[in-house]
C-alpha cells in the first residue's frame, strides 16, 4: 500500500473502496473504484458495464424503425430526444422534406422532457447532498409532465413517439390546453425551488468551489450540456447546429464562467427557466398539416456516413452511422454525453472528500444507461 | 403519587428491607423499559408522519388508526427477522455495541422530572450525570462501524467520534452556563428555580444564545441531518450499521429516537422550566405537569425534526469548522457573559 | 474556414492525405497510422484550424481492414473534419493515442480497445472497460461469432 506523508513523520494510509455497483449515490449501477487517505479521494477509477446491453451491436441487425425503440433505453430520462436524434439522422440521410408541424411539436416535447428529467435531477441532486424533501418536490411537477406524455404518446418514461419521418400519432387534442397549466403551475413552482435548496446557506457551502472544470478542460474532456456551459464553454447544439424548430425561437444559452458544481447546479435551474420560454413560444403556433412524412416501410439508407448531433438533457448527443445501402446500418455509434461527463469525474474528484465526490457526481448527471448503452 | 406509594408500602410490608429496594428498583426499570420502548416506536412514526407533511405525502396511514400501529407492525417485523453477521467480524463487540447504544440511552431517561413526583432519579449531580451517559452511546458507535469490518462502517464510526467529542463540548458548555444561574447540578432543584421564572426568561440573552447553541449541537450529538454524517446514506450507504439486521438494528434505530426525545427532555428541563406550566396556569393539578412536559419536549421534538427535512447535510470539514471556529468560542464567551450577569444581579425574576 | 480551404491548408501539411466530401457530410481525411499523431497534434495546435473539441471516436470495422474515425470540431472558428486512419493487420492493429491531445480520448479509446481490439500506443491505461477482463474476442468486429448470445437473422 502507498503511503503519503503529510506533516513531519505523520503518516497516513492510503486505501481503497468501492462505490457502487449498489449504492445510493451512483444512481444505477455505476461502480466507482476510489482510493481515498482518510476522507480525502486521492483517485476515482469508473468501472462500467454492468448494465452494458450492446446496443450498438443490436442497431447492425435491426430496421431503423426498430432502432429508434432501442435508443430510448439509452438516456431513458431524455428519451423523447434520443428518439429525435436517430430520426433526424435517418431523415437526413433520406433527405426527407418534414411538415412544419411534426418540427414544433418534436421542438415543444424535447423541451418538457428537459424540465422533466431537470426536475428529476433536482429533486436527486438534493437528496445526494442529504436535503431529503426536494426529491418529493422534484417528484411532483416530473409527474405533470409524464401525465401530458402519457395522454399523448401513450408512455410516460419510454416514448417512442417518434419514426424516421415524423411522429406516430398527432397530438392528443387536450395537450396544448395541459402543457399551458403546466407552464402556469411551473412558473410558481419553480422559484420554491430556490427557496428550499439554492439559498440554503448549507447548501451554497457545500457547493461552492468543489470540483471546478476549467474551460479548456471542458472542451479537452469533451464535456457537453450544462457541465460544458457551467465552465463558460459555449456548447448548446440547439445554438451552433440548430436542429428541428430551434431556429425559430428565441432563447439564451445559459452560460457560467466558475466551472463549480454549484455553477452547474446554477445552469440547470436556469436551463428550466428557458425550455418553459421556448415552449411558451411555440404552443400557440402549431402549424396545422401532417404529422408524418411518408416514407417506405422498408428504410434503406443511400450508401455513406451520416452524423447528426443534439442537445438532450445531459449534453450533446451524436448518432453516427455507417451505411452500406441495405435495410440495416452497418454501423451505428452513439456518442453519449454521460460517458464523456464521466470521464472527467477523476479530474475534477481528486482531493475532494467523500461528500464533495457525491455532490460533484451529482451535478453531472449520469445516467448509467447511457454510458453504458 | 398513591398507587407507587401502595407498591412500596405493600413491597416492604412483604419482604426484608434490602429485597424490597431491589424488586423495587427492578420493577420501576421494567416499568421505563416499558414506556420509552413504546414511546421510541411513537417518536419513529410521528417522524414518518411529520417527513411525510414535508414532502406532500401522506405517510403510513393504513395499519390502525391514521398508521398508529405502524411501528408495532414494523417492530414485530424486525424481532422476526434474521440476524446476520458478515464472516470477517469481530463478534463479541460486534454483538456488544447495539447494547452500549440502548442502555446508555435509557439510562439516561430515569433523571428526567416529568412531575413534581414522577422522577425516578433525582442524583444530586444530575446534568454532569446525563452529559456522561450521553457520551458513552458513541462508545457503541464505534465499536460498531469497526467491528463490522466494513470500509463505509468504519468511516462512518470514524466520523462519529471525531463529532461527538466535538460537540459534547457545546452542550456541556451550554448546560454549564445555565448551572451558572441556577446553582445546581440536580434536576429538582433547577426546576425549583424556576418557579419565578423560566431559565430562558431568567437568563434572555446569555440563555437564548446557550439555548440555540444547545439545540445545534443536540441535534449533532444524536447524529442528525443536518449532522448525519455518521449515515449518510447518500455517501456511507447507512454508516456504521450498514451490516446489521433485525433486532440490532432496531436497537440503533430506537436509540436515535430515543436520544433525540433526551436532547429535547434537557432542554425542556433546563430552559422551559420542565413540568412547570406557563404562568403556572395548571399548578394546582401536578398531574398536569406531564402533560406540559411532554408539550415542550414534543414541540422541540417537532423542530429538531423540521431540521431534518429541510436541511442538506453538512460536510465533514464544514463540521468541525463550526464547531472548533464557531460555537465553542462562542459558547466561552457566553459562560463569561452568564457570570457577569449573575454577578451583577441582570436576571429577571418574577 | 470552408472546406476547400481547409484541404488546400492541411495538404501542405502532409502529402499523403486524402481528401474527400463523398457520401458524407463532412471533409473526411484518411491518414497512414504512422503519421495519425503528428496530424492531429497540428489540426489541434495551429490556430487556423484550432480542432479542440473531439466530439466523437468511433471503432469501425470495414470487413477487410479495422479502423477509427474522429470527429473533430473547432470551438473557435466552428467548423468540422473528420479524420479516418486504417489498418490491414486484425491481428495486432495498432495506432498512437490521440489522449495527451484530447483528454478525452482516454476513455473513448478503451471503448474501441473493448469493443474491436484496437490497441493504442502510449495509452496511460488501456483495458476492458465495459466487459470483463476474462471476455474472449472483440464483439462488435464483423467476424465475431457468439452462438449462444446473438441472435442473426
Amino acid at each position: 500500500m502507498d503511503t503519503t506523508t503529510i506533516k513531519n513523520n505523520f503518516r497516513s494510509e492510503e486505501y481503497q473502496i468501492n462505490m457502487g455497483p449498489q449504492h445510493p449515490a451512483t444512481h444505477g449501477v455505476l461502480r466507482l473504484l476510489l482510493t481515498i487517505d482518510g476522507e480525502i479521494i486521492k483517485r476515482v477509477e469508473p468501472d462500467l458495464g454492468y448494465i452494458h446491453r450492446s446496443i450498438e451491436k443490436m442497431c447492425e441487425r435491426d430496421s431503423y424503425q426498430q432502432i429508434v425503440h432501442l435508443t430510448d433505453r439509452m438516456d431513458y430520462l431524455s428519451s423523447h430526444i434520443n428518439n429525435e436524434a436517430v430520426c433526424l439522422t435517418v431523415e437526413n440521410a433520406l433527405q426527407l422534406e418534414i411538415p412544419e408541424r411534426v418540427k414544433v411539436i418534436r421542438t415543444i416535447i424535447g423541451e418538457l422532457t428537459r424540465i422533466a428529467s431537470h426536475t428529476l435531477w433536482w429533486g436527486v441532486m438534493g437528496m445526494d447532498v442529504g436535503a431529503l424533501t426536494t426529491y418529493f418536490y422534484g417528484f411532483r411537477d416530473r409527474e405533470l409532465i409524464n401525465d401530458i406524455f402519457e395522454e399523448t404518446c401513450g408512455a410516460r418514461l419510454t416514448m417512442n413517439y417518434n419514426i424516421p419521418g415524423g411522429l406516430m400519432f398527432d397530438i392528443h387534442p387536450n395537450f396544448v390546453k395541459r402543457t399551458k397549466e403546466f407552464i402556469a403551475h411551473f412558473k410558481t413552482k419553480l422559484p420554491e425551488y430556490d427557496l428550499l435548496l439554492t439559498g440554503n446557506i448549507i447548501f451554497q457551502k457545500r457547493m461552492e468551489g468543489i470540483g471546478i472544470l476549467s474551460k479548456e478542460d471542458a472542451i479537452s474532456f469533451g464535456a457537453s450540456g450544462p457541465v460544458g456551459r457551467a465552465s463558460g464553454y459555449s456548447c448548446d447544439v440547439r445554438k451552433h447546429h440548430s436542429y428541428s424548430a430551434y431556429d425559430k425561437v428565441t432563447f439564451n444559452e445559459v452560460l457560467k464562467t466558475e466551472g463549480d458544481t454549484f455553477a452547474r447546479y446554477q445552469v440547470r435551474i436556469l436551463e428550466m427557466w428557458e425550455s418553459l420560454s421556448i415552449i411558451e413560444q411555440l404552443i400557440d403556433n402549431i402549424p396545422e398539416g401532417e404529422f408524418f412524412a411518408k416514407t417506405n416501410t422498408v428504410i434503406k439508407l443511400t450508401e455513406g456516413e451520416y452524423y447528426q448531433k443534439v442537445e438532450t438533457a445531459r449534453g450533446e448527443l451524436g448518432v453516427y452511422i455507417v451505411s452500406t445501402g441495405t435495410k440495416n446500418p452497418y454501423r451505428m455509434k452513439f456518442r453519449s454525453p454521460g460517458f464523456s461527463n464521466l470521464s472527467l469525474l477523476n479530474h475534477i474528484a481528486v482531493g475532494g472528500k467523500i461528500g464533495d465526490l457525491v455532490a460533484t457526481m451529482a451535478t453531472l448527471d449520469l445516467v448509467i444507461p447511457d454510458i453504458d448503452r | 403519587m398513591n398507587i407507587t406509594k401502595n407498591i412500596h408500602e405493600w413491597l416492604f410490608s412483604l419482604m426484608p428491607e434490602a429485597t424490597a429496594s431491589i424488586v423495587e428498583m427492578v420493577l420501576i426499570a421494567i416499568v421505563y423499559l416499558l414506556i420509552f420502548a413504546v414511546a421510541g416506536l411513537y417518536l419513529v412514526l410521528l417522524e414518518r408522519r411529520v417527513a411525510a407533511w414535508f414532502q406532500l405525502r401522506l405517510g403510513p396511514n393504513r395499519v390502525g388508526y391514521q398508521g398508529l400501529l405502524q411501528t408495532m407492525a414494523d417492530a414485530l417485523k424486525l424481532v422476526s427477522k434474521e440476524l446476520t453477521v458478515t464472516i470477517k467480524a469481530d463478534k463479541f463487540l460486534y454483538n456488544l455495541a447495539p447494547y452500549f447504544v440502548i442502555v446508555t440511552a435509557l439510562m439516561a431517561l430515569s433523571l428526567f422530572p416529568f412531575s413534581k413526583e414522577f422522577q425516578a432519579f433525582d442524583i444530586n449531580i444530575g446534568i454532569f450525570f446525563l452529559t456522561s451517559i450521553s457520551s458513552i452511546g458513541v462508545i457503541g458507535i464505534l465499536l460498531a462501524g469497526w467491528s463490522s469490518n466494513n470500509k463505509f462502517s468504519l468511516i462512518g464510526a470514524m466520523r462519529s467520534g471525531v463529532q461527538t467529542i466535538s460537540y459534547e463540548l457545546s452542550v456541556g458548555l451550554s448546560l454549564l452556563t445555565m448551572v451558572v444561574m441556577t446553582g445546581s447540578l440536580q434536576l429538582s432543584q433547577i426546576v425549583e428555580v424556576q418557579k419565578s421564572g423560566w431559565i430562558i426568561i431568567q437568563g434572555h440573552i446569555p440563555a437564548i444564545i446557550a439555548f440555540c447553541i444547545y439545540m445545534i449541537a443536540g441535534t449533532a450529538e444524536t447524529n442528525r441531518a443536518p449532522f448525519d454524517l455518521v449515515e449518510a446514506e447518500s455517501e456511507l450507504g447507512a454508516g456504521f450499521h450498514t451490516e446489521y439486521s433485525g433486532m440490532k438494528f432496531a436497537y440503533f434505530f430506537l436509540a436515535e429516537f430515543i436520544n433525540m426525545f433526551i436532547i429535547a427532555a434537557i432542554a425542556t428541563t433546563i430552559f422551559f422550566g420542565a413540568y412547570l406550566s406557563p404562568f403556572g396556569i395548571t399548578e394546582s393539578i401536578p398531574l398536569l405537569g406531564v402533560f406540559w412536559f411532554l408539550a415542550k419536549t414534543l414541540v422541540l421534538i417537532f423542530l429538531m425534526m423540521w431540521f431534518r427535512w429541510t436541511f442538506p447535510r453538512l460536510r465533514i470539514d464544514q463540521l468541525l469548522v463550526l464547531e472548533w471556529k464557531y460555537l465553542l468560542p462562542l459558547n466561552l464567551m457566553n459562560l463569561v457573559l452568564m457570570a457577569l450577569m449573575v454577578l451583577l444581579g441582570l436576571t429577571i425574576k418574577f | 474556414m470552408t472546406n476547400e480551404a481547409l484541404q488546400s491548408l492541411i495538404s501542405t501539411w502532409i502529402p499523403e492525405l486524402e481528401f474527400t466530401e463523398e457520401k458524407s457530410q463532412f471533409l473526411n481525411i484518411t491518414v497512414q497510422p504512422e503519421q495519425l499523431h503528428q496530424l492531429m497534434t497540428q489540426l489541434k495546435s495551429n490556430s487556423e484550424t484550432n480542432f479542440d473539441y473531439l466530439f466523437c471516436l468511433s471503432g469501425v470495422d470495414w470487413g477487410k481492414e479495422l479502423g477509427v474515425v474522429y470527429h473533430l470540431e473547432s470551438t473557435t472558428h466552428r467548423h468540422q473534419l473528420v479524420v479516418k486512419v486504417k489498418t490491414e493487420d486484425r491481428e495486432n492493429p495498432t495506432f498512437d493515442s490521440v489522449w495527451t491531445i484530447w483528454r478525452t480520448a482516454e476513455f473513448h479509446e478503451r471503448e474501441v480497445f473493448d469493443f474491436f481490439g484496437i490497441l493504442f500506443n502510449n495509452h496511460p491505461n488501456l483495458k476492458r472497460l465495459f466487459l470483463t477482463e476474462d471476455w474472449d474476442g472483440f464483439p462488435l468486429r464483423k467476424d465475431y461469432v457468439d452462438e449462444i448470445n446473438m441472435i442473426i437473422k
